[in-house]
C-alpha cells in the first residue's frame, strides 16, 4: 500500500519518499517483533513442552524452552492409545468429521442468513438482527440444561447431529459476515438484478467473492471452537465411541490419584490436538491477506 | 341512520385491518427469497439459542434446583440480588464493571493499533505477525496460566519480583496475584495480552480492505498525516468491522471470569477480590444448583451488556442500524 502511494507521489519526490517509508516500515518491523516474540511464546511453549523428558517438565519455574529435547512424550501418548478401549482412532475419526462438517455448515448457513440481513429489508429483518447480537450476552452456563432438554427431545443424543446441529446457531458468525456485506455497495447488486441476475447467482457471483475475507476469518473462529470444545461430547453423548479427540484427551489425566503420571503424554497429545488449528489459521488468514492485496472493494 | 353509520365505520375498521394484514402477507410474500436464504440459520438459532435463551428468562422467575421441577417463586430471585445478595452487591458487580470498563475500550484500542501497524507492514511478512498477535487466542487458557503463573509467581524466583527486586524499585517480593490489592490490575493485564481476538481479526480484514484510491484522493484534498488518514478515511470507511468489534470487546469483557481463579489457583478468588458476575453464576448453577437464581443473574449480566451496548452504538452514531 505505501508502495502504491509513493509511487503516486511526483516524480522528484519519489524516490526520497520510497527510501524514507522503508524506514519507518523498518522500525515498525523491529517495533512489531519485540512485542510479537513475548506474544508468540505460548506457541513455542506448546511445540518445546512436548519435546521435554519428565525432568524437565516438572521444573520450577518452568522453562519455555527444552534443554534436552526427547521424542519419547510421543512414544508414551501412543503407547497409551494402543490401550484404550476404544481405539483412539475412532477419536480422531469423529473429530475430523465434526469439525470439517461443522465448519462447512455453520460457513454456509452464516454466509446465507447474513445476505438478507445486511441487504434485503424484509419484515423483521431489524428485530432478527437485534435478537442475533443480543443473544451474544448470554452466558453459556444459564443455558446448559434448555439446551440438553432441546437435544433430548430432537432425539440426536449420541449422533454427529448432536455434536453439529448445536454449533450451527453461531451468531458471531452471522454478525462479522453481515458486517462485511454491509460494505458491498447496493449499485453492484442492483445492476446485476438489472441485467437478469437471479438472487443467488447474485449472492454467489458478486457478494461471496467481495465478502471472501469474512469468511475465511468466520471459518478460523469456528474450527477452532469446534475442534477445541468438549462440551457436546460430555452433555449429549453417552456412547463413548461418539466422543471426541479433545474428550478423550481431558480425560488421560482426570481419573489419575497423582499428576505426575501420564504428563508428558499430555503433552505431546497437546502439540497433536493444536496443530490443525495452526494449520487452518495459516491457510484462511493467508487467504484474507492475498484477497485484500489484489482486490479490494470499489 | 345512526345504526348504519356504526355499521359503515366497523366495517371499516375490519377493513383497515384487514388490509393491514394483507399488505404485510403481502411484503412477507415478495421476500419470500430472504427467509429461504434464512431458514437454515433460523432453524438452529431458535433451537439451540432463542429456546433456551427464553427457557432461562422464565426459570430467573422460579426457584429451581435442577432436580425438582421448578417452583414459581415471581420477583424474588431479582428482589434478593438487589438487596440482599452481599456477594453480588459487594464484590461481583463492582469487580465486573471496573474490569469491563478497562478491559472492554482497552482491548478493542489496542486491537486496533496493532491491526493498524500490521497493516503498514510489507504483505509478505504479515501473515507471521497476525499469528504471533493472536497466538494467544489461538492457543487458549491453558497455556496462558503456564506462561504468567511464573512470571507473576509470589516468590522471589518469579520472572516479575526478580525482576523488580534487582532494580531495586521493591523490597520484597510482591504476592501479584494472591494479594488482593493486585489481583484485579493482573486480572486486567493478563486479559489485555489475549485481547486480540476476532475482534482483532476483523480490524484487520476492514483495514486491509480500504480503498486504495481513496488514501491518494485524500492526499490531493489536503490530508497530510497518517493520523488524518485514519480519522478521515479509515475508521469511517470499515464503520461496519469497528462496530462488531466494538461488540465483541463488550461481550467479551463482560463476560470474562475464568481468569481470576485460573490466575489465583483459587475458587473463590482471595476476598473475592476477582469475583466478576460470570464466577457469581457459576457458582450458583453449577456448584449451589440454583439454576433459578443462577438464570436471573444471567438476565441481569444481560441487561447491562445491552446498555453497554447501546451506549457504544450511539457513541458510533450508527443509530439506524439497530
Amino acid at each position: 500500500m505505501m508502495a502504491a502511494i509513493a509511487e503516486n507521489t511526483s516524480k522528484a519526490g519519489a524516490r526520497r519518499r520510497l527510501i524514507k517509508l522503508d524506514k519507518t516500515q523498518m522500525m515498525l518491523m523491529l517495533f512489531l517483533t519485540l512485542v510479537g516474540i513475548f506474544m508468540i511464546l505460548p506457541l513455542f511453549y506448546i511445540f518445546n513442552h512436548a519435546l521435554k523428558p519428565y525432568s524437565e517438565l516438572f521444573l520450577y519455574p518452568p522453562r519455555i524452552f527444552v534443554q534436552q529435547p526427547t521424542l519419547t512424550n510421543f512414544s508414551e501418548f501412543f503407547s497409551l492409545l494402543k490401550d484404550s478401549t476404544i481405539p483412539a482412532s475412532r477419536y480422531l475419526f469423529n473429530s475430523i468429521v465434526v469439525a470439517g462438517l461443522g465448519t462447512v455448515s455453520v460457513v454456509i448457513v452464516s454466509a446465507l442468513a447474513a445476505y438478507p440481513l445486511s441487504k434485503h429489508p424484509f419484515p423483521g429483518s431489524k428485530l432478527l438482527f437485534s435478537a442475533i447480537v443480543i443473544s451474544l450476552m448470554f452466558v453459556p452456563e444459564a443455558l446448559q440444561i434448555p439446551r440438553y432438554i432441546v437435544v433430548a427431545q430432537l432425539g440426536i443424543m449420541d449422533t454427529y447431529v448432536g455434536h453439529i446441529l448445536p454449533h450451527v446457531a453461531a451468531p458471531v458468525s452471522v454478525f462479522l459476515v453481515k458486517q462485511f456485506m454491509d460494505q458491498v455497495p447496493n449499485d453492484l447488486i442492483e445492476a446485476a438484478k438489472i441485467d437478469g441476475a437471479r438472487e443467488f447467482t447474485v449472492f454467489m457471483r458478486i457478494v461471496i467473492p467481495v465478502v471472501m475475507p469474512s469468511i475465511a476469518t468466520s471459518s478460523i473462529l469456528t474450527f477452532q471452537d469446534i475442534w477445541n470444545d468438549t462440551s457436546t461430547s460430555t452433555l449429549f453423548m453417552q456412547n463413548d465411541a461418539m466422543k471426541t479427540f479433545p474428550y478423550y484427551l481431558s480425560t488421560l489425566t482426570n481419573n489419575l490419584a497423582n499428576s505426575v503420571a501420564r504428563q508428558g503424554a499430555v503433552a505431546a497429545a497437546s502439540l497433536i490436538l493444536f496443530l490443525p488449528t495452526l494449520i487452518i489459521f495459516l491457510t484462511f488468514q493467508r487467504k484474507v491477506i492475498a484477497t485484500m492485496a489484489h482486490s479490494g472493494i470499489k | 341512520m345512526s345504526n348504519e353509520l356504526q355499521l359503515a365505520s366497523k366495517t371499516q375498521v375490519k377493513l383497515g385491518v384487514q388490509e393491514k394484514l394483507n399488505l404485510l402477507t403481502k411484503r412477507i410474500w415478495k421476500y419470500r427469497i430472504s427467509y429461504l436464504f434464512l431458514s437454515p440459520f433460523l432453524i438452529a438459532f431458535t433451537l439451540f439459542i432463542l429456546i433456551p435463551v427464553l427457557a432461562a428468562f422464565g426459570l430467573s422467575f422460579t426457584y429451581y434446583n435442577s432436580i425438582q421441577p421448578p417452583t414459581f417463586a415471581g420477583w424474588d430471585n431479582f428482589e434478593y440480588l438487589l438487596s440482599q445478595d452481599v456477594l453480588f452487591l459487594k464484590y461481583a458487580l463492582p469487580n465486573t464493571l471496573t474490569f469491563a470498563l478497562i478491559v472492554g475500550p482497552g482491548g478493542y484500542v489496542l486491537s486496533f493499533i496493532i491491526a493498524w501497524l500490521i497493516a503498514q507492514i510489507p504483505d509478505r511478512w504479515r501473515i507471521w505477525f497476525v499469528l504471533a498477535f493472536y497466538a494467544p487466542s489461538l492457543a487458549g487458557g491453558v497455556v496462558m496460566n503456564i506462561i504468567w503463573q511464573p512470571l507473576l509467581s509470589g516468590d522471589r524466583i518469579g520472572y516479575l519480583n526478580s525482576f523488580l527486586l534487582r532494580m531495586g524499585w521493591i523490597e520484597e517480593p510482591q504476592l501479584w496475584v494472591i494479594d488482593p490489592d493486585y489481583l484485579m490490575i493482573a486480572m486486567i493485564g493478563v486479559t489485555m495480552w489475549t485481547s486480540m481476538g476476532v475482534g482483532f481479526l476483523a480490524l484487520l480484514a476492514g483495514i486491509l480492505n480500504v480503498d486504495k484510491q481513496l488514501y491518494e484522493a485524500a492526499r490531493i484534498d489536503g490530508v497530510k498525516s497518517r493520523l488524518q488518514e485514519i480519522w478521515y478515511i479509515t475508521i469511517p470507511y470499515m464503520k461496519p468491522q469497528m462496530l462488531f468489534a466494538a461488540v465483541m470487546a463488550i461481550v467479551n469483557a463482560f463476560k470474562a471470569g475464568q481468569i481470576g481463579e485460573t490466575l489465583s489457583g483459587m475458587k473463590p478468588t482471595p476476598e473475592y477480590a476477582g469475583h466478576t458476575i460470570h464466577n457469581h453464576i457459576s457458582d450458583f448453577g453449577l456448584i449451589r444448583y440454583e439454576m433459578g437464581y443462577a438464570a436471573a443473574l444471567s438476565v441481569v449480566l444481560l441487561l447491562m451488556i445491552y446498555f453497554f451496548n447501546r451506549l457504544s452504538w450511539r457513541l458510533f452514531g450508527n443509530k439506524g442500524d439497530e
